[in-house]
C-alpha cells in the first residue's frame, strides 16, 4: 500500500467516526493500560522531510504554545535519524487523521501528554527516514546496507560518505522499512541532553507568527459583542451608531452576539463601542460567586455521589481520637493567554480555511465543517503559534474558532475575529469554583484512620462530546482526579468521597492541570493540618504516610533537603511543602514565605523535585516547571473572577491580577533519574505550589488559609 | 502624517486617535509589536521612543511626532542585540508571545542603565507579563544581557 | 457594548460631581483657607503621587499603584519602568475606554526623593510648615509655589484626570483663592494637633 492511500484510509476512518476514540483524561491508574496499542509504523513522510539542501523538516502533530514541543519532538526525530540538529526545521502539520494524538484518536494538544504519547512515533518516523537513506546510498554504492552507518547528517562507508541531502531524492523512491530497531537508551545521544530551542530566533526577533499575527489580502477584522450575562440572548440591536465609524463595513448577527466587522482592529473596536444591543439576559443574570460559595458550603453538608468508598467512614470518625474538619475553596479563573483568542477564516465554495492557534485541530473541522455545511475534511486548519493555551484554545465547542466560522458567513468576506484582553476575562470557560470540605480523623498513633470527603463544583465536561467517555455515573474525572488516586487517600481505612456537580449557565473548562488545582490543595492542606494535629513534622508525617510510594518519597525527600528543612529558615520566613502526581508525574514543592506587615504573603524561594520518568530534555523541564510554579502563584497569591448580578466583575489585568516579574520566586528544579514511565511536564508542578504555600504560611503565622487567592481577612 | 519607525519615515494614513500599536500592526504591517490588553498593563506591545521604552497601545499615533519608534523588528537588523542573544542564551521564551514586550523592555533598561541590580531588573520589568511564568530566566537573560554588554565594551 | 454598559454604571455610580464649593474662604481666616488649600491637596488626584511611601498611588481609592511602580531616582519612575513608559503628554482619549494611564504636557511625575513632599497622612501643621520649608519643598520660594499650584500643569490635570477619575472636589479658582487669602495672610499654620 502506498503511503498516499494510508494516509486516505486513515481519514476515511476518522471522519466515518469510527477513529474517534477520545479520552482526554487518563486516571493514573488507568494510564498504563492507556499505553497506545501497537500500531502500524507511521508513514515517515508524514513526520519528517529530507530536502536535497541536507535540512531536515519536522512536522508537528501538536501544537506549540510554550510547552517546548517544537524543540522535544525534533530531538526523537534528531535522535535516530543522526541527522545534523543545526539541518532541523520544524513546522505545525496540517490538520489530518495522519496527525491524530497516538493515545486519544484526534488531533490535539492537551493533557500534558505530547512527548509520551509521540516518544514512539517519533523516533520510529526518524528510524525509517534513517533506513531510506541508507538504502539509498548502498543502492549508490551497490552495498549491504547493513555495512553502513549514519552520523550527523551523512551516511558512512569507511572514509566514503554521501550527505543526507544528497540522498534525499533517491531516499523518497525507497520503500519505508516494515519494521525498525530503535536505539537502545545507553545509545542515545539527543534525548535527555540539555538543549536550547528551536523557536527561539523568531521568537526573540518578532518574526514568529501567531494567530493574531494573520493578515492575509482582503481579510477583515471583526469583534463580536457577546452577553454581558452568561447565556443571554440578543433580542434586538441598533447598529446605525457603529456603521457611522469609519472603517466600519458590516454589522452582522451570530449566534453567539453581535459582530462589527472593520477593515482594521481600531475601526472594528470603536463600532463595538457605538454600538446598541438589547440583551434577553435570562437566568444567568442573578448569579453571584459569593452566594454560589455560600450556597456550595450549605451543600458541601450533604453526601452526593459516591466517587470511592471503602469501610465506614462515619463510624470511624466517630472514634478516632482526634477529629479536623476543614473546608478548602477557590475562584473562577480565566485563563489569560497572553495571545487573546482569535481566528482568521476563509469561506469559499465547499472550501473552509482557517488559521489559528488551536489545541483541537479535529473538533475544529468537524465544528467548521458543521456550521459551513460542509464536510468536515473540507476544512483546512492552518495552525499558527499559541501565544499560550492553558487549556483555553482546547474547547470541545470549539468556542472561538465556531464564532468566527459563523461571521465569516454571516458576512459573507474572510474574517478575523480578534477578543479584546475584557472579552478573554469575561467570556468565560473558566477553572469552575470548587469547595471541599473534609472531614479526617487520627488514630492513637497519629495516622488518619477516616477521611470524609465532599466535592462541590461544575462539572467540566458534562453537556460536551466527551461526556460519554470521562463522566462515569454522574461524576466528571476531572473533579476527583488528585483524591481517589491519591497515595495518601488509599492508607486510610475508612474512607468516603461524594461529589455535587451543580449546573450553572457559567461556562467552565480546563486550566493548566485541572482538577489537580483544586484537589492538590485541598489534600496537601488537609494532609499538613493532620500533620500539625498529631503534633509531627509535616515532612516525617507525608513520609509515614507514603511508606509504600517510593517515587513520591524520594521526590519529598529531594526537595526538602535542597530547600534544607529541618533548618532554621531566615529570620521572618518559614517553609511549607507539598508532593502531589499529575499527568504521570510527581513533584514535591518546598515553598519558603514571608508575610509583610501589610500582611501581603511573599514568596521567595520554591524547591521542586520531579519525577516524570524519561526525561526528554531536561533544559525545557526545567522551564516547564518554573513556570507551571508561576502560573499556579498567580491563582495563589492574586486572581479571582467574582461574579455579581450575573456580571463578571473583573475585566483587565488591573483587577484580574497575575504575578508579575518581582513576585517570581527563584525556583530550583531537580530532576529525578527515574526509569519510570514518562509522564507531563507541561502542568503537574502547578498543582502542589498552593498548598505548599499556605502551608509555609501556617508554619509562619499558625493561621490557615483555606481559600485562593490566600488572603489574611 | 509622517512617521519615523526602526529609521524608516513613513508616510502614514490612520485616524490621529488610532494607537500607535494598531498604526505599526494594521497599517504598517509590523506584527512584532503584540496586543495583549490595550490598556498599558502588559507591556507586550512596548516600543522605543527615542529610546525610552513605551506602551504603544495607549498612544494615539498622532502624539509621536518626530520621535523615533523602535520595534522589535527593528531593534537589530538579526537578533543579535545583547539582549536577544541573552534571551537565545538562557533559553527564556516559551510561547514567545510576550517576549517582544520584554526584550525591549529590557533593552531599553539596559541603555540607561548598563549594571542593573536584580532588583532594578525586577522593577524595570514588573510592567511585563508573561503568562506561561518565563520569569526566572527573564531575569537571568537581563542579567546576562548586562554582563555582555560590558564585555562587549 | 459590554464597555459601553460599563460606562453607563460608572456613569451612574462614579458621576462627576459638580466642584463643591469651598469652604467659606473668609479673607479674615487664612486658617480656614488652609483648610481649603488641605483638602485639595489630599484629595485622590494629588495625594497619588504625593505619596508616604516610594510607591505612587492610583484611583480614587487611592490603592498602591500596580506593577511595582516607583518613585525613583528623579522622581520620574524607576529606570526602566518611567512614569513616561505609560503616561503620555495628555490623557488618552475618551474612546480608550476607563481606567487609562493619564497623561500631561509636563510629562507625569512625583516630587524627586531629596524633597518627597509627603501629602498622604499629614496633619494640618506639619503639612502647613512642610509647604512653606524651602528645605523640603524644593526650594521653592513663595512666588514658585503659586505658580505651581495655579499654573503647573501637572496640577491643573487634577481638575480634568479623563474618563472615571474623580476631578479635585474643589474648583481650581477657589483653590488658588484660598492659596492666596492664606499666603497673603502670611501663611499661618494651624495649631499643633
Amino acid at each position: 500500500m502506498t503511503a498516499l492511500s494510508r494516509r486516505e484510509m486513515l481519514r476515511a476512518s476518522l471522519l466515518s467516526g469510527a477513529g474517534l476514540f477520545v479520552a482526554f483524561h487518563i486516571p493514573r491508574k488507568a494510564r498504563a493500560a492507556a499505553q497506545p496499542p501497537a500500531k502500524p509504523l507511521p508513514d515517515p513522510n508524514a513526520f519528517v522531510r529530507v530536502a536535497p539542501d541536507g535540512s531536515v523538516t519536522v512536522l508537528l502533530a501538536h501544537s506549540e504554545m510554550g510547552q517546548g514541543i517544537w524543540t522535544g519532538l525534533a530531538m526523537l526525530i534528531a535522535e535516530e535519524l543522526d541527522c545534523n540538529w543545526s539541518k532541523i526545521r520544524v513546522e505545525h502539520a496540517p490538520a489530518s487523521p495522519v496527525y491524530a494524538h497516538p493515545a486519544f484518536g484526534i488531533q490535539m494538544t492537551g493533557g500534558s501528554t505530547t512527548t509520551w504519547s509521540e516518544f514512539d512515533r517519533y523516533r520510529q518516523a526518524g528510524a525509517m527516514a534513517r533506513a531510506m537513506l541508507v538504502r539509498a546510498a548502498a543502492a549508490q554504492w551497490k552495498t549491504d546496507p547493513k555495512k553502513l552507518r549514519t552520523e550527523n547528517g551523512f551516511v558512512l562507508r569507511g572514509s566514503d560518505k554521501l550527505s543526507y541531502g544528497e540522498l534525499a531524492v533517491a531516499a523518497q523512491a525507497q520503500t519505508p522499512p516494515k519494521s525498525v530497531k530503535l536505539k537502545d537508551r545507553k545509545e542515545w545521544k539527543i534525548i535527555g541532553k540539555p538543549t536550547r530551542r528551536l523557536d527561539s530566533p523568531e521568537k526573540i526577533t518578532g518574526k514568529a507568527q501567531f494567530g493574531m499575527d494573520v493578515r492575509l489580502p482582503g481579510v477583515r477584522t471583526a469583534l463580536v459583542a457577546r452577553s454581558p450575562v452568561f447565556g443571554g440572548k440578543v433580542k434586538s440591536f441598533d447598529a446605525s451608531k457603529a456603521k457611522g465609524v469609519k472603517g466600519v463595513e458590516q454589522v452582522v448577527q451570530v449566534p453567539s452576539g453581535v459582530a462589527v466587522v472593520a477593515s482594521n482592529f481600531w475601526s472594528a473596536k470603536l463600532g463595538r463601542d457605538a454600538l446598541t444591543v438589547d440583551w434577553d439576559p435570562g437566568p444567568g443574570a442573578t448569579l453571584d460567586s459569593a452566594a454560589l460559595v455560600k450556597s456550595y458550603r450549605e451543600t458541601a453538608r450533604t453526601k452526593g455521589t459516591v466517587a470511592a468508598e471503602k469501610g465506614d467512614a462515619e463510624t470511624a470518625l466517630s472514634k478516632a481520637s482526634k477529629r479536623v474538619v476543614a473546608e478548602y475553596d477557590v475562584p473562577y479563573l480565566a485563563h489569560a493567554t497572553m495571545e487573546p483568542l482569535n481566528a482568521t477564516v476563509k469561506l469559499e465554495g465547499d472550501r473552509c480555511e482557517i488559521w489559528t492557534g488551536t489545541q483541537f485541530q479535529t473538533m475544529d473541522q468537524l465544528t467548521a465543517g458543521r456550521i459551513a455545511g460542509i464536510p468536515p475534511q473540507n476544512v483546512s486548519i492552518h495552525t499558527q503559534f499559541l501565544g499560550g493555551g492553558f487549556g483555553r484554545r482546547a474547547t470541545p465547542s470549539s468556542d472561538f474558532v465556531a464564532e468566527a466560522v459563523q461571521v465569516a458567513k454571516a458576512a459573507g468576506v474572510p474574517v478575523k475575529v480578534m477578543w479584546t484582553r475584557e472579552d478573554d476575562i469575561q467570556g468565560g470557560f473558566y477553572r469552575p469554583l470548587f469547595l471541599h470540605r473534609i472531614e479526617a480523623g487520627l488514630d492513637d498513633k497519629g495516622l488518619p484512620s477516616a477521611w470524609k470527603h465532599t466535592i462541590v463544583g461544575q462539572s467540566i465536561l458534562t453537556g460536551t462530546p466527551f461526556e460519554k467517555m470521562m463522566v462515569k455515573n454522574g461524576i466528571d474525572e476531572t473533579s476527583i482526579e488528585g483524591i481517589v488516586d491519591s497515595p495518601y487517600f488509599e492508607t486510610v481505612p475508612a474512607r468516603l468521597v461524594t461529589v455535587h456537580s451543580p449546573r450553572s449557565p457559567v461556562t467552565v473548562l480546563w486550566w493548566r492541570s485541572v482538577g489537580n488545582t483544586h484537589t492538590a490543595f485541598a489534600m496537601e492542606s488537609m494532609i499538613d493540618e493532620l500533620a500539625w494535629a498529631a503534633g509531627r513534622d509535616p515532612l516525617e508525617f507525608r513520609t509515614a504516610m507514603l511508606a509504600d510510594h517510593p517515587r513520591h518519597r524520594r521526590a519529598l525527600q529531594t526537595a526538602a533537603e535542597k530547600a534544607g528543612w529541618g533548618k532554621p529558615p531566615p529570620a521572618g520566613r518559614a517553609r511549607g511543602l507539598a508532593v502531589h502526581e499529575s499527568f504521570g508525574s510527581i513533584i514535591a514543592e518546598v515553598a519558603e514565605v514571608s508575610v509583610d506587615d501589610q500582611k501581603e504573603i511573599h514568596v521567595h524561594k520554591v524547591s521542586c523535585a520531579v519525577d516524570c520518568g524519561t526525561a526528554l530534555n531536561p533544559l525545557g523541564i526545567e522551564a516547564q516547571v518554573q513556570g507551571a510554579v508561576a502560573f499556579g502563584l498567580s491563582a495563589v497569591l492574586h486572581s479571582e473572577l467574582t461574579l455579581k448580578e450575573g456580571r463578571v466583575e473583573q475585566s483587565n489585568f488591573h483587577d484580574y491580577q497575575v504575578l508579575r516579574l518581582p513576585d517570581m520566586p527563584t525556583v530550583t528544579v531537580q530532576i529525578i533519574e527515574s526509569d519510570a514511565k514518562m509522564g507531563g511536564i507541561g502542568e503537574p508542578a502547578t498543582a502542589p505550589i498552593s498548598a505548599a504555600v499556605a502551608n509555609a504560611v501556617y508554619a509562619l503565622t499558625k493561621k490557615r488559609l483555606r481559600s485562593l487567592p490566600l488572603r489574611f481577612a | 502624517m509622517k512617521l519615523n519607525v526602526n529609521g524608516t519615515v513613513h508616510e502614514v494614513d490612520a485616524p490621529e486617535d488610532m494607537p500607535l500599536l494598531w498604526v505599526l500592526r494594521d497599517v504598517l504591517g509590523m506584527t512584532g509589536t503584540k496586543f495583549g490588553c490595550g490598556m498599558a498593563q502588559c507591556g507586550a506591545c512596548t516600543v522605543h521612543l527615542d529610546g525610552q521604552a513605551t506602551r504603544s497601545c495607549v498612544l494615539p499615533v498622532s502624539s509621536v511626532g518626530s520621535r523615533m519608534v523602535t520595534t522589535i523588528e527593528g531593534l537589530s537588523p538579526d537578533g543579535t542585540h545583547p539582549v536577544q542573544k541573552a534571551w537565545a542564551e538562557v533559553d527564556v521564551v516559551q510561547c514567545g508571545y510576550c517576549q517582544p514586550g520584554q526584550i525591549m523592555s529590557a533593552a531599553a533598561l539596559l541603555a540607561h542603565h548598563p549594571n542593573p541590580t536584580d532588583a532594578e531588573i525586577d522593577l524595570a520589568l514588573a510592567g511585563n507579563i508573561c503568562r506561561c511564568g518565563a520569569y526566572q530566566r527573564i531575569r537571568e537573560a537581563v542579567r546576562a544581557a548586562a554582563t555582555q554588554r560590558r564585555a562587549d565594551r | 457594548m459590554r464597555r459601553l454598559l460599563l460606562l453607563a454604571l460608572v456613569a451612574c455610580t462614579h458621576a462627576e460631581p459638580a466642584p463643591t464649593p469651598a469652604p467659606e474662604a473668609k479673607s479674615a481666616d487664612p486658617i480656614a483657607s488652609f483648610a481649603t488649600v488641605k483638602t485639595v491637596l489630599q484629595s485622590p488626584r494629588c495625594v497619588n503621587c504625593h505619596p508616604a511611601g516610594d510607591q505612587p498611588l492610583q484611583g480614587d481609592d487611592g490603592h498602591a499603584h500596580q506593577q511595582f511602580v516607583q518613585r525613583g531616582p528623579e522622581g520620574r519612575g524607576a529606570i526602566g519602568l518611567a512614569c513616561a513608559t505609560c503616561h503620555g503628554k495628555a490623557n488618552p482619549p475618551a474612546s480608550y475606554g476607563l481606567h487609562m494611564p493619564p497623561g500631561v504636557s509636563t510629562e507625569w511625575r512625583l516630587p524627586p526623593p531629596e524633597h518627597r513632599m509627603v501629602f498622604a497622612g499629614v496633619a494640618a501643621r506639619a503639612l502647613c510648615e512642610q509647604l512653606k520649608d524651602v528645605r523640603q519643598n524644593g526650594g521653592k520660594d513663595s512666588a514658585a509655589l503659586l505658580h505651581h499650584v495655579s499654573e503647573d500643569p501637572l496640577v491643573l490635570w487634577g481638575w480634568s484626570p479623563g474618563t472615571g477619575r474623580k476631578p479635585v472636589p474643589v474648583a481650581h479658582a477657589d483653590f488658588v483663592k484660598a492659596w492666596k487669602s492664606w499666603t497673603d495672610a502670611g501663611a499661618p499654620c494651624p495649631p499643633q494637633g
